[in-house]
């Protein structure tokens, strides 16, 4: 995965708001990664340091939110939920083929002082 | 009232959302000695007070939004634009230059081409006869929709009727980067093995289409297409499915009528 270059852009965009909002430090980056993104949270942990190191973000603490995988199931009409890529519908046990949520690698918020 | 330091009670800018006051110096709004400081916990700097300032963006927002910039730039050069992934070694070079050489007189292909280093797939490419931009992305193992863009600049994209793009080999990251194509090839080779999509899910599907190609080789690798084709089946579902050989031509006119067609439909 490019964890790298996720981290790369949440770095910046978490100091370039920082700035905007005249703070001198981001404090706190929180991120929302799919169950299915494929994003490895160790990976961008590892990443996070390396890249805040020498920014306003240095030291900064990362949080990770996972956001489950739902999948919709158009024969049921409705949702169901599996963090797996063989999505099958616990109801009627098609495969679904729509994920709804799940592949997110989001910036959340930031904490800035 | 106190804005910068958090003290004396309501109207402060420690607001969760996009709060846009500016920041003043203590100084410049406090006025006060620090001994008149009240409440305030030990160590506390009186630097700027904490604040959470939310942001809710997709870390891939831009490439997304260039993406989209791409596919509305093709769409009116009337262009059929293909995104075509694969692990290394699964045939994506072969099978565009076999493609482009038997569409010669009905479709004409531009090929953008990436790899890590080396220009080795532009030059075959460019022997068969194809315009080939080669873009090199040194460590970065995707394409992405910003290289996509500068690349196409290099091609006489008027000339042209279908523009494969072929990405890095590489199953992983380039799924996540939506180039602005109007579909997404993924290639298996039989050499592979069977569970190639259940390995790399993301990749498979996100195609539209899937290929199994080399099949010429399928019973010298022992190549099990049921199982191969049952586990395409289980990830991607919607998927097209072609199975030929771009060295032998099986079933490769197949995957031309399809071309051919597709053309037309976004040319509708």
């Amino acid at each position: 995965m490019h964890e790298l270059g996720i981290i790369t852009e949440a770095v910046r965009l978490a100091v370039a708001s920082a700035r905007a909002h005249g703070a001198e430090r981001v404090d706190a980056v929180r991120l929302r990664v799919g169950a299915l993104s494929g994003a490895v949270p160790e990976a961008l942990q590892f990443a996070f340091d390396a890249v805040t190191a020498g920014t306003p973000a240095e030291d900064a603490r990362l949080t990770i939110e996972t956001v489950p995988a739902r999948w919709w199931c158009a024969a049921c009409a409705a949702e169901f939920a599996a963090d797996d890529w063989q999505a099958c519908c616990p109801r009627c046990g098609t495969w679904s083929d729509q994920l709804r949520a799940g592949r997110e690698l989001d910036i959340a918020s930031i904490e800035v002082s | 009232m106190c804005k910068t330091c958090g003290c004396g009670g309501g109207g402060h800018d420690a607001e969760v959302g996009s709060g846009t006051q500016p920041m003043a110096t203590e100084a410049d709004v406090h006025g006060h000695k620090p001994s008149d400081h009240h409440g305030h916990e030990p160590g506390h700097d009186h630097g700027m007070p904490p604040r959470t300032v939310s942001l809710q963006r997709s870390l891939l927002e831009k490439n997304d939004r260039l993406a989209e910039r791409n596919r509305g730039f093709f769409r009116a050069k009337r262009l059929l634009v293909l995104n075509v992934l694969s692990s290394p070694g699964s045939g994506k070079t072969t099978l565009i230059q076999r493609t482009g050489i038997a569409l010669q007189g009905r479709l004409r292909l531009g090929v953008i081409v990436g790899d890590l280093a080396t220009d080795r797939d532009a030059a075959r490419l460019r022997a068969a006869g194809l315009p080939v931009v080669q873009v090199t992305t040194g460590t970065v193992c995707h394409l992405d929709a910003e290289m996509v863009a500068r690349a196409a600049r290099q091609l006489d994209l008027d000339e042209l009727d279908v523009l494969v793009i072929e990405n890095v080999g590489n199953l992983v990251c380039p799924a996540d980067y939506d180039l602005g194509e109007d579909l997404r090839v993924v290639l298996l080779s039989v050499t592979e093995g069977e569970d190639k999509p259940l390995k790399y899910p993301p990749a498979f599907h996100s195609a539209q289409v899937a290929l199994i190609t080399k099949v010429d080789l399928a019973a010298a690798a022992g190549f099990d297409r049921a199982a191969a084709v049952a586990n395409l089946r289980r990830i991607s579902h919607h998927a097209r499915l072609f199975e030929l050989s771009a060295q032998s031509g099986d079933g490769m006119a197949e995957w031309l009528e399809f071309l051919v067609q597709q053309h037309a439909a976004v040319n509708r």
